[in-house]
């Protein structure tokens, strides 16, 4: 199921799988600091290689970079990719990637250090159905999440207190 | 109250469709003592009912079933099978639209006149003018309960709506202010008045807007002479052998099909769905479709021009706070071809939640051009443009015969390219629009693509000279004597402003002629 590999404070990773399940608590793992929630990872962790799936939330964050936005927003983002009907189409296109990076000099798209060139790779598949399936995909299922709309300021509905006609909607003072 | 009639009787008015066509022309029908089936494809939601989350309501609200599209405009790439964003549900798009009831310009009835030969436009003159509209337009701005008309205060301007009216100050605008809005700015017609609470394109919750779910269809069943029927899905209008229509076949909810017998079908389906039924309409004595003599229906269809600006400043402006379309500009809705191109266009503000931003602001975009705009989403503001498209016979609805919707029937393809007059229209109100923000300190503006239509109009264009169109001045058919277009279908142009008030305004005077025609034994 995952591989038993040295994780990057010397636990491996199934150590770190356990450990989160057990705590409760977000981990780190591969190559990318990937932090989620124990329950989504330890079933997500059914489903894709660990490998993968670290590489997917990278490319998530590569396609819609905001530095305030955690990563566990990115990893619930994509986390639907980790079912037994998408898993294999998923996989095969993170080795897509992982290909294209191979043939930059890199080990794996993981390994390329600075989002400029993650970011030129992307640009050479950015027409693969692939790549607009991730895409698109992110559009509602990053965006669309409650949690990360105060990073933006966005409160989100105002009924429930009554709109803003009391609360500011008319509050602009630096005009 | 409701008043269930028989399938079988044939003495009733059918009306397609219950949004700001239909469902105004079947209370107006109602109160007159004629008595009417409104067939509603959707189902009934009401302010209770309404959900102030943008996907969430778009998934109770929008019309989601198939349709394809074709040509150069964007929307045809970047939302292939959604080229409008329009609403399923009693009340129809009333329950979507931001409440901008703008009448039309004098000269725009006349768009053929006073712009005259504009190449690769079908441009034509209304059978009707501004004099005969005036009293019709009275009575729609009564119904509707129109800020800035009757004594009705306007609106208080929002955050968004004070950053809109500095820059247009700044650039020597004159005529801009907070809108002639349907939406309450006291409590009266039985609603509250606007609260500013934002999602007025989800449904109001407040009831201050004015939609026909909770206005005229609940005033039209009072009467006990109109009964809706919901989730009643019109699939074909037949006729007898001597060329009349003389009922309808439609599909409840399991999909059964049923026909209701009528003296009269009116159809307000909005400009894709009521072009599309006329067409799969068709039989032997109209191969071509019902009242499509002319060849003329799903042609000419327009969207607005349409386009969005956002500013980003350095500081908040919070635009979603308040109502969706917080204010306008007028100066640039005349015509005044030394601009480049003939028409005018109004400039209004808009806001979007993050989620439809995200969706919306430059679809298909990604990588940091687009993230950091999005970043600075609390620092926004935004407006819309809303401007005359040029009518071209080659955008039009056709049946596309190789897809189908849930019930087996041909679904519609919309193909729109635009006209050179629109993508000069546009960069000309981009840049006044990008002007405007940048003269009160914008440090970066976003000229955005439009989004699917929800302006869609004149698939079913009413003339004077059948020849030209598919309806007449009162939109009757000019081939079928007892069939009625009601919806922004039957535009013949589509003027600078948003619709809905003329499609009301048309749909009351319509309900006087049919009721008067009835009355005489004409129909």
């Amino acid at each position: 199921m995952t591989k038993t590999i040295a994780g990057p404070r010397g636990l491996t990773r199934r150590q770190l799988l356990a450990r989160a399940t057990a705590a409760g608590a977000s981990f780190v793992v591969g190559a990318g600091y990937v932090a989620a929630t124990d329950a989504a990872w330890a079933t997500e962790m059914n489903a894709m290689k660990p490998d993968s799936f670290a590489t997917l939330v990278q490319l998530a964050r590569d396609i819609y970079p905001h530095d305030r936005i955690p990563d566990e927003n990115y990893v619930v983002a994509v986390k639907g990719y980790d079912t037994p009907q998408e898993v294999d189409a998923t996989e095969a296109g993170i080795e897509m990637l992982n290909a294209a990076a191979r043939g930059r000099g890199y080990g794996s798209y993981l390994d390329i250090g600075w989002e400029r060139d993650r970011v030129d790779l992307l640009r050479s598949i950015e027409d693969s159905d692939f790549f607009q399936k991730i895409r698109g995909g992110l559009v509602t299922g990053l965006y669309n999440q409650k949690a990360v709309w105060p990073i933006f300021g966005y409160e989100g509905e105002s009924f429930s207190q009554g709109g803003y006609l009391y609360r500011g909607f008319d509050d602009i003072a630096w005009l | 109250m409701t008043a269930p009639f028989e399938l079988s009787d044939d003495s009733v008015v059918v009306v397609i469709g219950t949004g700001a066509g239909g469902g105004v022309l079947a209370n107006e029908l109602a109160q007159k003592g004629v008595k009417v089936v409104a067939l509603e494809a959707g189902g009934r939601y009401l302010p209770e009912d309404y959900i102030n989350d943008e996907w969430e309501s778009f998934g109770q609200l929008a019309w989601l079933d198939p349709r394809t599209t074709s040509g150069d405009w964007r929307v045809a790439k970047d939302f292939s099978g959604l080229p409008a964003w329009i609403v399923k549900a009693v009340g129809g798009t009333t329950t979507h639209w931001a409440g901008a009831s703008l009448r039309f310009q004098d000269h725009e009835w006349k768009a053929a006149t006073t712009y005259g030969n504009v190449q690769g436009a079908s441009l034509l003159d209304w059978p009707i003018d501004a004099e005969e509209m005036a009293p019709w337009y009275d009575l729609a701005e009564k119904k509707l309960n129109v800020t800035r008309t009757n004594g009705n205060p306007g609106l208080p301007g929002s955050n968004n709506y004070k950053v809109f009216a500095a820059g247009a100050k700044a650039l020597g605008y004159e005529n801009f202010h907070t809108g002639r809005m349907a939406i309450n700015s006291t409590e009266n017609h039985d609603r509250l008045m606007c609260q500013q609470t934002g999602f007025c394109f989800q449904g109001c919750k407040w009831g201050a807007k004015w939609s026909s779910a909770y206005t005229d269809i609940p005033e039209g069943e009072a009467t006990g002479n109109l009964e809706v029927r919901e989730k009643a899905h019109a699939l074909r209008i037949e006729h007898g052998p001597d060329g009349k229509v003389n009922g309808v076949v439609y599909a409840d909810a399991d999909g059964n099909e049923h026909k209701q017998m009528a003296r009269i079908v009116a159809v307000a389906g909005n400009s894709f769905e009521s072009p599309r039924l006329l067409l799969n309409s068709a039989s032997s004595m109209y191969p071509d479709g019902l009242s499509n003599s002319s060849g003329q229906v799903g042609r000419n269809y327009m969207r607005h021009l349409t386009g969005s600006v956002y500013g980003v400043f350095d500081k908040p402006v919070k635009m979603w706070r308040g109502t969706t379309m917080a204010g306008i500009m007028q100066d640039e809705a005349k015509h005044d071809p030394s601009r480049g191109f003939v028409g005018g266009y109004e400039l209004e503000t808009l806001s979007l939640g993050l989620p439809f931003m995200a969706a919306f602001l430059d679809p298909g975009a990604w990588g940091r051009e687009f993230t950091s705009a999005l970043d600075q989403y609390e620092n926004m503001a935004g407006m819309w443009i809303v401007g005359e498209d040029m009518p071209q016979e080659t955008n039009r609805v056709t049946l596309n015969h190789d897809v189908t919707d849930q019930f087996g029937m041909p679904v519609a393809n919309v193909h729109y390219s635009d006209h050179a007059n629109d993508r000069a229209m546009r960069e000309h109100a981009y840049k006044q629009g990008q002007a405007m923000y940048d003269a009160v300190g914008a440090t970066r503006t976003l000229p955005t693509p439009p989004y699917p239509s929800t302006h869609n109009l004149g698939t079913n264009r009413m003339s004077e000279n059948p020849r030209d169109g598919v309806v007449n001045r009162w939109g009757q058919s000019h081939d079928i004597d007892n069939l009625f277009v009601s919806d922004g279908s039957q535009f013949t142009t589509g003027a600078a402003e948003n619709p809905t008030l003329t499609i009301v305004a048309l749909a009351i005077r319509q309900a006087d002629h049919i009721s008067r025609e009835l009355s005489a034994g004409n129909l």
